[in-house]
């Protein structure tokens, strides 16, 4: 069963356009509303602008037109302790252990030491990395060092996770691991995610909604959504519905390049 | 097996300077005594080293003096260096008003402006300002260098938690820093002993509580040509035992993570 959905969106992009100050039009026109429960995939060809999406709603970059409001009323604004992000790279302080990494969004908050520490070994236990707290991030591996950087995302228990291509630079074993993973937590934790990834099966597996972007300029191009049930696991990896899907997306990802010309 | 072949690597390492050394001083050892070379042309390695333990209370005093002199510049150096470069770092306007004097301190060679500094300076300020001089720049061009060389991806982060500037710069923008700040530091070290030297040779004429530098000069004029080579000698010392003090320090504070101080097993 798809997870429940309330009627007014938790956050809504409407006419963005995102111009960089060499004239690269990154977005153009992107309306894109989120809500509460999703699992939202952005999938597109390289340069379609769907990072930059991702760091429009983050606030990390300012819009050059359109707007994103949050209409959910917990959530006013892109407040930092309401929003998780996951990079492409674990962006782990290389400096500190993995404890202090996961620390860091309560402790920049301000959140007291024995409030913070419980928050810290449960999100580290929830991701499977209770026994390397103390480890450096250069002693983990890639997959680990993943973990904790999801970990760090869910400590303030954000409302919306988003995710910039978080596996692509796993192995494939390790990748279908953390989907799962990702699921169960997201399942769990009742939060909202927008993926971003240029995986037709990634997209598939993990999303409720796919949407795919064109790029130059960055748009969307459309929309597929995938009413398989949740829990999914390797029974949906291999069933027929799976296979569907995946040929619809991928189609309509084909023919998002072509609308978006020679890569 | 790959663990003995650097065993024996670092035996090498060590033991190759040693036999060197010993090889050097037997002969220069030989062709003072063969030769009969006079003592103020130049003295035979065991005549430097009586010269030493003879000398040492006089020496000893002139070693702490010069000493003394290059940790308080060191010290000088890389709180000023460290605090200019964070200065720097928040403000572009005091960046671009003073960077080009501090570079115009660093090209200027310190043995031009240590007698001016004699002039205004008290004796013992003079040669703490000459010190200072040449081991700040490294300080504060690396810490600047290390400032500006975060993580882009870990900006973002701490812009999107909401850190403040204070928390950026002592959870980001220092602890980044810090590999470029200790590189900084050893180079900073050995130059504050030169700065030290340079001022004691400079200021020339002077009585108790004179270092190193001044017990060479003065010898030199009295063509003590021993006690010249015994003085070199604490100050050779005096100037690797600061490096590896650095070094050492450099690898306890990066070893856990850093790529500089890690071994070659991953």
């Amino acid at each position: 069963m798809p997870p429940t959905t309330s009627s007014a969106p938790l956050v809504a992009l409407r006419g963005i356009g995102k111009a960089f100050p060499n004239g690269t039009q990154a977005l153009a026109g992107l309306d894109l509303e989120v809500r509460e429960g999703e699992f939202v995939a952005l999938l597109g060809p390289s340069g379609c602008g769907k990072s930059t999406a991702l760091r429009v709603v983050a606030g990390l970059s300012t819009p050059s037109a359109g707007t994103v409001a949050w209409p959910a009323a917990a959530m006013t604004a892109p407040n930092g302790r309401h929003i998780g992000f996951v990079f492409q790279e674990p962006t782990l302080m290389p400096w500190a252990n993995v404890f202090c990494n996961v620390l860091l969004p309560l402790s920049l908050a301000g959140v007291p030491a024995n409030e913070a520490y419980p928050q810290v070994v449960s999100v580290l236990d929830r991701v499977g990395l209770l026994d390397f707290s103390y480890a450096y991030p250069r002693e983990l591996s890639g997959g680990m060092r993943m973990r904790a950087s999801i970990a760090r995302a869910l400590v303030a228990e954000p409302q919306l996770l988003l995710m910039d291509e978080p596996f692509a630079a796993l192995d494939e074993i390790t990748r279908f691991k953390l989907n799962d993973d990702l699921l169960a937590m997201w399942q769990a934790l009742r939060t909202t995610v927008v993926f971003v990834t240029h995986s037709v099966f990634e997209s598939v597996y993990l999303a409720s909604r796919v949407v795919v972007m064109a790029a130059r300029p960055g748009r969307m191009f459309t929309e597929i959504a995938i009413d398989a049930p949740y829990p999914r696991d390797d029974n949906f990896r291999t069933s027929a519905d799976y296979a569907d899907y995946c040929r619809r997306v991928s189609q309509a990802l084909a023919q998002a390049i072509v609308a978006g010309g020679v890569p | 097996m790959s663990e003995r072949t650097s065993f024996s690597e670092h035996a090498l390492r060590i033991a190759l300077p040693i036999l060197l050394l010993g090889l050097g001083l037997a002969i220069w050892e030989a062709v003072v005594r063969i030769g009969n070379v006079p003592p103020f042309v130049l003295p035979a390695p065991s005549l430097i080293l009586q010269t030493l333990i003879a000398d040492w209370p006089l020496l000893s005093h002139s070693l702490l003096v010069t000493l003394t002199t290059t940790f308080e510049g060191f010290l000088l150096a890389a709180a000023g260096g460290i605090a200019l470069a964070i200065v720097f770092n928040l403000s572009r306007l005091v960046e671009f008003s003073l960077y080009p004097y501090a570079v115009i301190l660093q090209v200027t060679p310190i043995i031009a402006i240590a007698p001016l500094l004699l002039v205004y300076l008290p004796q013992h300020v003079a040669v703490l300002v000459c010190a200072w001089i040449v081991a700040f720049f490294p300080v504060l061009a690396n810490t600047t260098l290390g400032l500006n060389s975060v993580d882009r991806n870990h900006a973002d982060l701490f812009r999107l938690y909401r850190a403040s500037r204070a928390q950026m710069l002592w959870r980001l923008k220092l602890p980044s820093a810090t590999p470029y700040i200790l590189g900084g530091l050893r180079i900073a070290g050995g130059l504050s002993l030169i700065g030290a030297v340079v001022a004691e040779i400079a200021a020339g004429s002077a009585g108790a509580g004179s270092g190193l530098a001044y017990r060479i000069a003065e010898s030199g004029y009295r063509l003590n040509i021993p006690r010249m080579f015994a003085a070199l000698l604490l100050l050779s010392v005096a100037g690797i035992v600061i490096f590896y003090l650095l070094a050492l320090i450099n690898y306890l504070a990066l070893r856990r993570w850093h790529e500089s101080a890690l071994g070659a097993e991953r």
